[in-house]
């Protein structure tokens, strides 16, 4: 049973299955274990995360491909189903079909920025997926009347999504059962599932092609698969559950801007986090999420300790201050690409 | 017997469009002024916008040059070559306000030499950043271009937080020296000083780049390395000191064109170079990975596009950009000038 829904890709490291059990309950449970509304943001920022590093590494560490685009196509997904909801109102329907227009227009540009680039040489994608990507976040910021700008679009969801929304009268185990717990269990949910599925994919005949181009392309194309139709097929699949994720996330949120959805640092925390995670390994994307997401949210408070503690000295506090954090983190990220390429779970694994 | 058959052979020229065809990336460049002539209702207007366009052309030119010869020569790809862009231009910056007196007087010689200093500055820096980003950075991935795509953009998000930690996060305000302040009137056109400085500057370099590629041993050991870099080496040049040169050449390039674009914006920024290599990335695409004519005429492709296009319907000057590079992809996949290199 454990295997089939695992699709026979099994932890195969004892620390490795308790991490990952951990986090699964805590994820499953969290309106109930974690009290407070910050708790249960982190909560759903991990879930969102590890789909969209999921997805990232279904390109980066299955195919081999590097994207610069992939919160972009995140973005899509968001703003199709923000500017549907700003635009026609709270409801069901609205956000559906936003999803949908943002996730068909995620796998139609990923589909042509893969056949311009990818049949050429596979390094064009970098660059043309970057020059892609900010022509886009430009764009979002400019075409404000539709975008809402910098400012980004705040919007109504359904009613029992919202915290006012009472499911049962009765608390259960201690917690009322609002709105805000049903769209958790909404994020919840769907990132599980699709994260379901991208396992399922990776250990597929087509994942096992895939890995095969990653290895050696031109051996790929000389047995007889055809590498270019493989790479786009993979772009195509991550944009799309990229996409999904950021409509998820954008009904938790109930906002969307170029900040939260579109930016490079959101590329460069996805970079950070698969690498940290591991490449080459969905179960690489959990753990990378969640100590990264965590990190974030607890760890800048103590640099700002540290960078307090050190104020007298020359140099120091400048380094040690929460803003410098992204120093810290691509130090971390070299060393890891250099000393580490299999990253946590590679480690756990070979420890084995 | 019979006779031998006739054989003189007979010398047609070749039509027009074949004896064209080599020609037609340089072609463009004309072709599009005359669209932009057309477009753009006043002649004057059209003038500034042109040596705007071109003054940007050459400074992407300067920045990109030396990313498309790494390119070549090793097959490396540097994502972290804006960091070379904000260094320089951070200490280009830092060397002009320190001279207050020369940089700020109304005396053409001491402008100049001011500006000349930064430059000097700026390059020697970004050169020795180069010169560590090389060692360090580089080095140890060659081969794997997933990994080398990673690292170096590693080394530009450290590059670029190392700024902020040097300078400070704020913004820094580069005024132009007095003298290159203000604009020439042409014609009936306003052109600014500083956007005829900066082209005559590229086009200085251009075909200073292409008399050392061209009629030097070095440029000839180069082009060789492009080409075949394992018969370069099997005839006893140590191909990787060319490559360590180039690259650092290639840096303190960037360097140059980074206190240019500081000089040209008047404003700085560390992420600014992040953004400038987003132009550079298209440019070293339609031009060909590896190829300096290709680079040069994209460069000014792009900086001619961007600015008429700016003008005509501002939102969407990046746009028309991705739109020039899917155009020329869709026409030559390699790029305008494909590098030919022997397999």
């Amino acid at each position: 049973m454990l295997r089939a829904i695992l699709s026979d890709d099994l932890p195969r490291s004892r620390l490795l299955a308790v991490l990952l059990a951990v986090i699964l309950v805590v994820l499953a449970a969290a309106p109930f274990l974690l009290p407070g509304t910050r708790a249960l943001e982190t909560a759903a920022r991990i879930c969102m995360f590890i789909v969209l590093v999921a997805s990232y590494d279904l390109l980066l560490g299955y195919a081999g491909i590097v994207s610069f685009a992939h919160t972009m196509f995140f973005g899509m997904g968001a703003y199709g189903v923000a500017i549907a909801a700003a635009h026609l109102g709270p409801g069901w329907l609205p956000i559906g079909a936003g999803a949908a227009a943002g996730v068909a227009l995620a796998a139609l540009t990923a589909l042509a920025i893969a056949l311009f680039s990818l049949r050429v040489r596979a390094i064009f994608f970098a660059m043309i997926t970057l020059a892609v990507a900010s022509a886009m976040a430009v764009l979002v910021s400019q075409l404000s009347g539709i975008t809402g700008g910098e400012d980004g679009l705040n919007f109504r969801i359904p009613r029992e999504l919202t915290p006012g929304f009472r499911l049962l009268e009765e608390p259960v185990f201690g917690t009322r059962i609002t709105g805000r717990v049903i769209a958790y269990y909404l994020v919840f949910g769907t990132c599980l599932a699709l994260f379901l599925v991208m396992l399922r994919v990776v250990n597929s005949p087509f994942g096992s092609v895939l890995q095969a181009i990653r290895e050696n392309a031109f051996r790929a194309e000389a047995i007889g698969y055809r590498v270019v139709v493989y790479r786009a097929a993979a772009t195509c699949l991550a944009a799309v559950i990229a996409a999904l994720a950021g409509a998820v996330f954008a009904v938790w949120l109930r906002y969307v801007g170029p900040g939260t959805t579109l930016g490079m640092e959101i590329m460069i925390d996805i970079l950070l986090m698969v690498v940290i995670g591991g490449m080459g390994t969905m179960y690489g994307a959990v753990l990378g999420a969640t100590i990264f997401v965590l990190a974030q949210n607890y760890l800048q408070a103590l640099m700002e300790r540290a960078a307090a503690a050190t104020a007298g000295l020359p140099l120091l506090p400048d380094i040690l201050n929460p803003d410098r954090w992204l120093l810290w983190l691509g130090l971390v990220f070299i060393l890891s690409v250099y000393f580490f390429p299999a990253g946590i779970v590679g480690r756990l694994r070979g420890r084995a | 017997m019979s006779r031998a058959p006739e054989h003189a052979p007979t010398f047609t020229r070749p039509p027009l469009a074949r004896r064209l065809e080599p020609w037609l990336p340089v072609l463009l460049i004309p072709a599009l002024m005359l669209a932009g002539l057309v477009l753009i209702p006043q002649g004057s207007s059209w003038l500034t916008l042109t040596v705007s366009g071109l003054a940007m052309g050459m400074m992407i030119f300067t920045i990109a040059s030396g990313m498309t010869l790494v390119f070549g020569l090793m097959d490396v790809i540097n994502f972290g070559h804006g960091a070379f862009i904000s260094f320089g231009a951070f200490v280009g910056a830092t060397v002009l306000l320190a001279l207050p007196g020369m940089a700020g007087a109304a005396d053409m010689p001491a402008n100049v030499a001011a500006v000349a200093l930064a430059i000097a500055a700026a390059m020697a820096a970004a050169g020795g950043l180069g010169l560590g980003f090389e060692r360090w950075i580089v080095r140890p991935v060659y081969g794997s271009h997933l990994k080398q795509i990673l690292v170096t953009m590693g080394g530009l998000i450290v590059a670029e937080q190392l700024i902020h930690v040097i300078w400070g996060g704020e913004q820094i305000a580069v005024p132009r020296p007095e003298t290159l302040k203000g604009a020439v009137t042409f014609a009936g056109a306003a052109l600014e000083k500083y956007r005829l400085l900066a082209v005559a500057i590229g086009l200085v370099l251009f075909l200073g780049m292409r008399w050392l590629l061209r009629a030097t041993r070095l440029g000839l050991i180069v082009r060789a390395g492009v080409e075949n870099p394992e018969m370069v080496q099997a005839l006893g040049y140590r191909i990787r000191r060319v490559f360590v040169l180039v690259f650092v050449a290639g840096s303190a390039l960037a360097g140059l064109g980074g206190v240019m674009w500081a000089l040209y914006q008047e404003v700085i920024t560390a992420g600014m170079g992040n953004q400038i290599m987003v132009l550079v990335f298209i440019v070293v695409i339609i031009g060909g990975l590896g190829s300096v004519e290709g680079c040069f005429i994209g460069a000014l492709l792009v900086g001619l596009l961007q600015n008429y296009v700016a003008f005509l319907e501002p939102k969407a000057a990046l746009v028309s950009n991705i739109a020039l590079m899917v155009a020329v992809l869709m026409w030559r996949p390699q790029g305008m000038i494909p590098v030919v290199k022997a397999k």
